[in-house]
């Protein structure tokens, strides 16, 4: 366990708790690190785009969701299916195209679904998933449930169309979403402050009359703790909010991509290793004298256990018979 | 049986499918407070409530995406585009999310949905304004696509399409929205993907959809005149397209037109082409002509946009050809 990053501030949250969130943003970077290995072999086909270095936010907005609540998210989706609770086994199956996969196959990397889990998707078109949301959002509204749908999506989702007609409408029928944007800085290669004429997403939310956050994305309690106020705001008075989560995503934009380059330095990437969300709960905890490093052995060799488990269950698995070419095309 | 326009026929759809189903509601602009820009949502409001006649700003993308993914949590969504022009800034929703959210799920999310509006050129609307998109939408697997020609099949289509659990796009007509018919109250549902002889004939197939059937119903008139007996099939779905009756017409008459309001270019004449070549080949006894609008933007002057547009006479000329009659 490294420990070049300060520990964060004593927490309020309980330790069980933000064991468990050690835990998913555990399994998350050793079921990412997996899908790369199984991708550099061929195994995993498509685009590929990993999460490493963004897991405290799936994990810290996640952990302040009911089971009834919804998810959806972009295709960068598979940490917070496994954060939602979607077993890594149909998530890796889905990668690897098998009948196993929690969309049998058919969806791969960006378009994990798992309706039992409330988890909407994995979607593929930059921003177009938001009205989604809202639309998800109008549906609780609709039949006057207190559910919540979070919404996650990364800064270069800001700049298209769509992220701004869901904020409005969210915001005129007060459709209970909680919009997270990841901002990790780039859109694939290109700087957001390059293409965006306002650089603080959260800034945004003033021309929706939104409630809004600016949030570490490196420390997966604030996280937690802003998501709970918005989780609060869309509960019990339907309001939507905008969290502008600021992030860095370790690798390269997919797997076919550099992790650095033409557009950001090693140096940088190097720099934002040391802000690891992982390593700065684990500091904590350790701090605190609630982790030792056996026990965070010991967790480490837990999920890297689920994770290669689920590339052997992924690896075993059938591919989806030729009916399925045809299957689902329509409803019968 | 009571006489009602198509846009009555339309609105008495929507309003026997949200009395007996408290999942659909209506969402798009001008719906509500305006009773709708062509009124097809007349008394809707007011009847049903803001929260299930829903007005929306004027952001087509937006407001199909909300249908999507209210359909998603289990609603049935109608979403009103005041035309098909502008549904093409939604094309993003209906193409990459409701068509392919069953297939790309896994079979998990059921889009039981209808995307509906009036398609097509009216009169002097020019370019921007006077398109007809069902080629655009029936490409896509997903998607079921309508075109009712009469008040009756507006009514029974349109709720078939609220009833289905998959993504439905009705195209209407601005042009038929006064057109008057007989339409049988109630429970009146005509069933997708059923095409229907308006008219028998047996020395040519006239095969319509929309506001067609009224142009290929008065060239067989003029047909008539001159001693060809025209079969008009007006084939109501375009997506299943009802291949079986289009093969039993060119089958009997030997001989086909096709005729559409859009362009000519992988039209959906095209599509019709390749169904009667494929299996009604033996059969033919002239190779199958499509009247279309001309290839090019709907040009505004009257007499230049009469030029692009499918007409009668145009019909009857194509008809004239396939019979070797010039």
């Amino acid at each position: 366990m490294a420990t070049a990053t300060p520990p964060a501030p004593v927490s309020d949250v309980p330790v069980d708790l933000r064991r468990a969130m050690l835990r998913q943003m555990l399994l998350i970077r050793r079921f990412e690190e997996k899908a790369a290995e199984a991708y550099a072999l061929g195994k995993i086909g498509g685009f590929c785009h990993l999460y490493i270095g963004q897991e405290a936010v799936a994990v810290g907005v996640s952990a302040a969701l009911r089971d009834d609540d919804y998810v959806i998210a972009s295709y960068r989706e598979h940490g917070h299916a496994l954060a939602r609770g979607v077993a890594p086994n149909a998530v890796m199956a889905e990668l690897f195209g098998k009948a196993t996969g929690c969309s049998g196959g058919k969806g791969g990397s960006m378009h994990i679904f798992d309706r039992d889990r409330g988890f909407m998707g994995g979607h593929g078109i930059v921003g177009g998933h938001l009205p989604l949301a809202a639309g998800i959002g109008f549906a609780i509204r609709y039949r006057g449930g207190d559910q919540v749908c979070a919404c996650f999506f990364g800064d270069a989702a800001v700049n298209i169309g769509a992220f701004h007609e869901a904020l409005n409408m969210s915001s005129v029928y007060r459709t209970p979403v909680i919009y997270v944007c990841e901002n990790n800085k780039y859109g694939m290669g290109t700087a957001f402050e390059r293409v965006a004429a306002v650089t603080d997403v959260a800034e945004h939310a003033c021309s929706y009359d939104m409630a809004a956050e600016l949030v570490n994305g490196m420390d997966v309690l604030e996280v937690y703790g802003a998501a709970q106020r918005a989780v609060a705001r869309a509960r019990r008075h339907g309001h939507p909010t905008l969290l502008e989560v600021r992030t860095y995503r370790f690798m390269g934009h997919s797997m076919s991509d550099p992790t650095h380059g033409v557009y950001r330095t090693k140096e940088e990437v190097e720099e934002e290793k040391r802000r690891d969300p992982i390593v700065r709960l684990a500091s904590q905890l350790q701090a605190e004298g609630a982790l030792d490093q056996a026990a965070y052995d010991t967790l480490d060799a837990e999920v890297l256990a689920e994770a290669e488990a689920a590339v052997h269950f992924a690896e075993e698995s059938p591919d989806p018979g030729p009916e399925q070419l045809t299957a689902h095309v329509l409803a019968e | 049986m009571p006489t009602l326009t198509y846009r009555d026929a339309l609105n008495q759809a929507l309003r026997e499918e949200m009395q007996r189903d408290s999942d659909v509601f209506l969402m798009g602009e001008e719906v509500g407070v305006y009773q709708g820009a062509y009124k097809v949502s007349r008394g809707l409001l007011e009847e049903f409530g803001p929260t299930r006649i829903v007005d929306t700003p004027i952001a087509e993308l937006g407001f199909a995406g909300i249908g999507v993914g209210a359909a998603m949590a289990g609603l049935r969504p109608v979403i009103e585009f005041m035309t098909w022009n502008f549904a093409v800034l939604a094309l993003d929703q209906i193409v990459n999310a409701a068509a392919k959210m069953l297939y790309m799920s896994g079979g998990q999310f059921r889009m039981p949905m209808v995307f509906r509006g009036p398609n097509g050129a009216a009169l002097q609307l020019a370019a921007q304004h006077s398109q007809a998109w069902e080629s655009w939408l029936a490409h896509i697997p997903g998607l079921k696509v309508v075109a009712p020609a009469t008040p009756a099949d507006a009514k029974g289509l349109l709720k078939s399409a609220i009833r289905d659990d998959n993504p439905v796009i009705v195209l209407e007509g601005e042009m038929l929205y006064n057109l008057k018919g007989e339409v049988p109250d109630g429970e009146h549902l005509v069933p997708i993907g059923q095409a229907e002889v308006r008219r028998p004939g047996a020395d040519v197939t006239l095969i319509c959809h929309s506001k067609t059937v009224a142009v290929a119903l008065k060239a067989a008139d003029q047909l008539a005149e001159q001693g060809v007996g025209a079969e008009v099939l007006d084939l109501r779905s375009l997506r299943p397209m009802d291949e079986s009756a289009i093969l039993a017409s060119v089958v009997k008459t030997n001989r086909c037109v096709v005729v559409e309001e859009g362009l000519p270019f992988c039209g959906i004449g095209a599509q019709v082409v390749d169904i009667v070549q494929r299996d009604a080949f033996d059969h033919l006894d002239a190779p199958v002509q499509r009247v279309t609008q001309a290839d090019v933007p709907m040009p505004y002057n009257k007499q230049l946009e009469r030029a692009a547009k499918a007409s009668p006479e145009k019909v009857v000329a194509a008809a004239r050809r396939v019979l070797y009659l010039d």
